[in-house]
């Protein structure tokens, strides 16, 4: 659970630190009321809020993926665990979930400059290689069953087919809005349309991708 | 107190706020079934709440005729009690107090609070209404399923929730299990709402450290909620593998029915660190709302400011951030390493300290005020009363001493009955008593209020107080009768019976309540927009009930604190937030 805790800190951390950033230690009750246009123009929130939401998904995604390994940690403890031959092929998919990030980073920054070739090119790679790992984890788990680690067979498994489900599932919810934003950019929408949604894929395909070499290495060390 | 010149704290945001583009429902299903409005959702989750709230009251009472008289009722076998004991906790705690004070009083007042025109995704607010509500379906199918709900206790720890011989072992604690799921996944879609609206729908002027601690609370319940509630999904999931898929994650090698499983080497210590993990923040996911609420009920009606609003803001982070390190205390009998458990007392007791803080602030602000006794206010005090009762005995029960002979004892029921499940309905009612006049346009009949709320309160105490006796002389919790026992004196079962017949009574005179909520709807007292002369921003809508997008053709302006009551030199004794400077000069600024 310490992992869990540490996880949870850093976030309340996060808010809170942002909090006092804010207004916290003002008094509001001897504030003085300006008239409105003195305003100044500069927002500290200008973000558009779908952006301010994925921030907020990740953070509960985050508090799931550390509290299963909290859990992995402390079930590995039991005399039962069995270390895991784990399939060669995870390699291959790791570099294969890299080069997804990859691309969808070069997608990212050819909206930034206007190119909508550059944003075609990058999205259909980027989800290309991301299908090929999903198909990659999937032959993981064949393997798998080949060398009879089955789900009930020992709690390393267990543990294997569960975050591997998990983060696979993640994948699949990212890969819906991708074929939304890939399906607007084929029919003909400006690149100004999709810039947030690509931005925001390659935010979670690059926190997806963390997720997954630290799932990876903690599979490994076991 | 200084003159405070111009600096980060008056920000305003610049002159144009961003118009949302409203979703307009054309068909009366598009306005009350599939409505994307945040005011009809949340109608839509409280009425979904305070029905399911209702089966676990009916829940209630029968396991107190059981408990009051017992070998009386012939329909009440040792299963069926444990999964009536059961469903009445796990309804209780998260589909009604979660989803009514999150679900419910969230949709409604955070963007009429904030100044915002809706929820900032409102699509995914409606899905999230849906998704509760196929939650509280599956929960309820698992009273017709073959052998029943679970009756594992509202904790399902394992072994015992998935082993045979539990009630509900087959298909409730599956059905349990995956409404439980389903409940965090609606919540999720909710919680994204309920944050990012407070972040970035505020209105012009409406800095964070103006608006109304309501919105506070329920923003920290959210953040809260959607941190502890991913640990509630891990043991949801692993628990569910365990029973259908053979799986060792909780369950130790175990011979049951004279049978070995095969199972082993799981972990039920890694399920209660988990559940606990939830667990707890739970508690404070309910109380926090609460917390915020009856700050503002108790300013409103006793005409004054909040007292210490700054410190009340920082009490509601502390809070939050210290609930997360408290969790332990509920396994101190679970054979915990002794540090362990002292780290986890020290915590415990330390959160009482911004807790304390709280209580001082609600007292002073009632020091000196003008107290108008109306039913909300009636509640608010009453909130405080049963907060300080069940808040003494959290102390008792934090020390590990003191924990380990009475942990597993009526006295638990009794600390967490008064702090979380009396202390929350008192803040539920009297928001309902305070709130009800903008969401239907007529005020409840006061009479009927105060018959409810003296009833209700008299009632709790007279029910919770003799519970933590019951709990010294050594009553454990959740057992189906007592049979002959020798430490228990003759008096300890008349007891029991005499708070069983309070218990029915006061159960039964809620419904006194709910014919007052739909009476005053039909022939209540037309109330006007603002009747209780309130300063936020809900109360200064053009329109009452208010329409779809809240506020008419423009979005007010804040120019103030949430709290400007009884200023001096003011003809009226409150100045609403969106009243611009100038008309009415505040007579502070030379003080």
């Amino acid at each position: 659970m310490t992992i869990a805790l540490v996880v949870a800190a850093a976030i309340v951390a996060i808010i809170v630190g942002w909090l006092l950033r804010q207004t916290l230690n003002t008094k509001p009750w001897i504030e003085q009321q300006h008239p409105i246009e003195n305003v100044r123009a500069e927002s500290a929130w200008s973000l558009p809020p779908v952006k301010v939401g994925l921030g907020v998904f990740l953070a509960v995604a985050t508090s799931l993926f550390a509290l299963f390994i909290s859990a992995y940690f402390m079930r590995r403890m039991g005399a039962d665990w069995n270390t895991l031959a784990d399939p060669m092929v995870l390699w291959w998919n790791t570099a294969l979930l890299c080069l997804g990030s990859i691309y969808f980073q070069r997608a990212r920054t050819a909206a930034q400059r206007g190119q909508i070739d550059g944003v075609k090119v990058g999205l259909l790679a980027g989800g290309a290689f991301t299908f090929a790992f999903l198909a990659g984890q999937l032959w993981a788990w064949q393997q798998l069953n080949a060398s009879g680690f089955y789900l009930a067979t020992n709690p390393a498994s267990d543990f294997f087919y569960l975050l591997t489900a998990l983060h696979g599932l993640h994948l699949l919810g990212g890969l819906w809005v991708w074929g939304r934003t890939t399906a607007k950019v084929w029919r003909g929408f400006e690149v100004a349309d999709v810039r947030l949604s690509v931005e925001l894929c390659t935010v979670y395909w690059h926190f997806l991708l963390v997720v997954w070499l630290i799932l990876f290495g903690l599979l490994l060390s076991t | 107190m200084a003159y405070v010149a111009h600096d980060e704290s008056d920000y305003v945001p610049p002159a144009e706020v961003e118009e949302v583009e409203l979703y307009h429902p054309k068909t009366f299903i598009g306005k009350y079934i599939w409505s994307q409005d945040a005011k009809v959702i949340a109608i839509q989750y409280s009425i979904t709440a305070i029905a399911v709230g209702l089966v676990a009251l009916v829940l209630s009472g029968i396991m107190r005729l059981q408990l009051g008289y017992p070998n009386t009722f012939s329909f009440i076998t040792p299963g069926t009690y444990l999964q009536f004991v059961t469903m009445h906790g796990m309804i209780m705690v998260i589909y009604l107090l979660t989803a009514l004070f999150l679900g419910g009083f969230g949709n409604y007042l955070i963007p009429l609070m904030v100044g915002a025109r809706d929820m900032v995704f409102p699509y995914v607010n409606m899905v999230s209404y849906w998704v509760y509500l196929f939650a509280v379906l599956l929960l309820m199918a698992s009273f017709f399923v073959p052998g029943g709900p679970t009756g594992s206790g509202w904790t399902l720890y394992p072994p015992q929730a998935i082993l045979e011989g539990t009630p509900g072992a087959s298909w409730g604690i599956i059905l349990m299990l995956v409404s439980l799921a389903f409940f965090i996944v609606g919540f999720t879609m909710g919680g994204l709402n309920y944050v990012v609206t407070v972040l970035q729908a505020r209105t012009r002027g409406m800095t964070m450290m103006r608006l109304p601690l309501t919105v506070w609370g329920i923003f920290m319940a959210t953040i809260l909620a959607l941190l502890a509630f991913p640990a509630l999904f891990v043991s949801c999931i692993m628990m569910t593998l365990d029973s259908l898929l053979g799986t060792s994650f909780f369950m130790p090698a175990i011979v049951s029915m004279g049978q070995q499983l095969d199972y082993g080497g799981g972990s039920p210590i890694l399920f209660q660190h988990l559940f606990w993990f939830f667990g707890h923040p739970e508690v404070y996911i309910v109380a926090l709302p609460a917390f915020g609420m009856v700050s503002d009920l108790i300013s409103v009606h006793a005409r004054k400011n909040i007292f210490g609003y700054r410190m009340m803001v920082w009490a509601i982070l502390a809070i939050g951030a210290l609930s997360l390190v408290v969790w332990a205390h509920h396994m101190y009998v679970s054979g915990m390493n002794p540090y362990f458990g002292f780290f986890f007392a020290i915590t415990t007791l330390v959160i009482a300290i911004p807790t304390a803080i709280k209580v001082y602030n609600w007292v002073l602000t009632l020091w000196r005020g003008n107290i108008h006794l109306t039913v909300p206010m009636l509640f608010a005090i009453g909130f405080v009363f049963t907060f300080i009762n069940g808040g003494l005995t959290g102390l008792f029960l934090g020390n590990v001493t003191v924990d380990l002979p009475l942990s597993d004892t009526m006295f638990v029921v009794a600390h967490f009955h008064m702090v979380m499940a009396v202390a929350p309905i008192m803040v539920v009612f009297g928001a309902i008593y305070h709130w009800y006049p903008k969401i239907t346009g007529r005020m409840l009949n006061d009479t009927l209020g105060k018959f409810h709320f003296w009833a209700t309160f008299l009632g709790s105490y007279a029910i919770y107080y003799p519970m933590h006796y019951l709990g010294f002389l050594g009553v454990p919790r959740r057992y189906y009768a007592m049979g002959n026992t020798d430490f228990l004196p003759e008096s300890a079962h008349s007891l029991n019976a005499g708070i069983t017949i309070v218990a029915l009574i006061v159960g039964a005179i809620q419904v006194v309540f709910l014919y007052n909520l739909v009476w005053s709807y039909f022939k209540g007292k037309p109330s006007g927009g603002n009747p209780w002369g309130a300063t936020t921003l809900e109360w200064q809508t053009p329109d009452t009930p208010p329409k779809h997008g809240n506020f008419g053709p423009t979005l007010p302006v804040v120019y103030r604190w949430a709290y400007d009551y009884s200023v001096p030199g003011v003809d009226e004794d409150f100045i609403p937030q969106n009243q611009p400077p100038g008309e009415k000069t505040r007579g502070l600024e030379e003080t």
